[in-house]
């Protein structure tokens, strides 16, 4: 009686410079497994599909539950999060290899500094820090709370990169996901007060107008953000405020 | 403003792709459209137009400055894409990918179009009905000018849905998806008019 299995190509690499090669790996089946579980049934036991001693699998996971964006692999050929990957919806073999847009560490593990590094050059956050306290903001309208909640959802996975034609090594684009970031806090009463300074940031080289509409981005995002209306909503934005900046403006901020 | 160089570049490619590149396109297909009437009615429009006042002028700043610009910017924003339509096969992957072939495509076709029209002019020949027939004889070349069309018409009128929304105009989904039928219904309409024009001097 022949045991039921789960195939796995995976393409691996052993540090940042190597080159990568494929390697098979069979495990036996069980219920209601996901890419991570199986990963890890393979560090226990790392013989590869020929009988092989091969080395455990690495990769990057955190949250278990699809919020943190850590375990973000391309799995069957798509980018997306392997904690959420149930192997009883994929078809085998599964294929898993690491998201080629950002430096590859290891295996499966990938490096996301850039996307943080993006985040931080379009100040994606509220400052709210003074030398005294500065007492609560101006409110937020609890429909425009829901609506910039979808937005909050972002967990910088880096699948909208990875799916983009315009994020790669002969481009300086920043993506998607930093854009809808200065929706995010450009929306938020405390955060507009900042709004001219993140909007000049997303003006500079890398920035918006590197978008070229492809919109695979929407798509392929995990979490249904509407990266290409804040793309589309920030063109206005930088639109204008392109204007305010060559004729002047008195509404400057 | 010169930290914002790129920005205003990309949006002075998306402008001049439309004012005043995809103005003259209608207007040169519009006034192709009268080789349909018959052989005097097209000589007459091309007279015209060789005709207008400040041709020169109207030539260098209406048409071959802002296409250039257009062009070679054009050309350096296509060659930075990595296409991915066999992994990511939607709609408008697949329109940002023709977006950047027919926009090289349509390049290769103007620069042969305006040796063969525009520079042979300036060099003596005389632009009819006639030097168009003997030009399209050639089936080939007929061919060459039916692609390099629809190649235009598409490019413009797929470019017009992209500056919709790079200018912020369309920001909905349900706006940008309202804008492809228009923009579909555009690139239907020139490329009837484009490829009528072409047929009527065979
Ligand atoms: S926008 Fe979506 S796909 Fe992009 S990083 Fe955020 S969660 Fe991931
Ligand atoms: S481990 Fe956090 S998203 Fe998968």
């Amino acid at each position: 009686m022949s045991q039921k299995t789960i195939r796995f190509i995976i393409t691996r690499q052993a540090d940042t410079s190597s080159a990568p090669y494929k390697e098979e790996f069979e495990i036996p089946y069980r219920e209601n497994m996901n890419v991570i579980s199986a990963l890890m049934e393979l560090r226990r036991n790392p013989v590869n599909s020929s009988g092989t001693n091969s080395t455990p699998i690495t990769w990057d996971m955190s949250c278990l539950e699809e919020v943190c964006g850590a375990c973000s692999m391309v799995i069957n050929g798509k980018p997306r999060q392997s904690c959420t990957a149930l192997i009883d919806q994929l078809e085998q073999p599964i294929r898993l290899e690491p998201m080629r847009t950002f430096p590859v560490i290891r295996d499966l593990m990938v490096d996301r500094t850039r996307m943080f590094e993006s985040l931080k050059k379009v100040k994606a956050w509220i400052p709210i820090d003074g030398t005294y306290d500065l007492g609560p903001g101006p409110r937020m309208p609890e429909s425009k709370r829901q609506w910039a909640y979808e937005l909050s959802k972002c967990m910088t996975c880096g699948v909208c990169l990875e799916a983009c034609p315009n994020v790669n090594s002969k481009s300086p684009f920043i993506g998607p996901a930093p854009l809808s970031q200065v929706r995010l806090f450009n929306a938020h009463p405390t955060g507009e007060m900042n709004r001219g300074e993140r909007l000049e940031t997303l003006m500079g080289d890398g920035g918006l107008t590197n978008c070229g509409n492809s919109q695979n981005c929407v798509q392929a995002c995990p979490k249904g953000i509407p990266l290409t209306t804040s793309i589309a909503a920030l063109n206005r934005d930088t639109t204008l405020q392109s204007f305010r900046n060559f004729f002047g403006s008195d509404n400057n901020i | 403003m010169a930290g914002n160089r790129e920005f205003m570049y990309r949006k002075l490619h998306s402008l001049l792709g439309v004012i005043p590149v995809g103005i003259f396109l209608i207007v040169h297909f519009v006034v192709n459209y009268y080789a349909v009437y018959g052989v005097e009615s097209y000589n007459s429009a091309v007279q015209f137009m060789e005709n207008l006042p400040f041709r020169y002028l109207l030539e260098i700043f209406v048409i071959f400055l802002p296409l250039l610009f257009h062009a070679i910017y054009g050309l350096y924003i296509a060659f930075q894409a990595k296409h991915n339509t066999s992994t990511y096969g939607y709609f408008r992957n697949w329109m940002f990918r023709l977006q950047r072939w027919t926009g090289v495509i349509t390049v290769i076709f103007l620069a042969w179009h305006v040796w063969e029209t525009r520079v042979q002019a300036a060099l003596g020949a005389t632009v009819d009905f006639n030097m168009m027939a003997n030009i399209v004889a050639n089936p080939f070349i007929l061919a060459f000018y039916i692609v390099g069309i629809v190649a235009a018409t598409f490019h413009f009128a797929n470019g017009l849905w992209a500056f919709f929304v790079t200018w912020g105009i369309t920001v909905t989904p349900r706006s940008q998806v309202i804008s492809t039928y228009l923009t579909l219904g555009i690139f239907v309409a020139l490329t009837f008019v484009g490829v009528r024009a072409i047929l009527a001097f065979i």
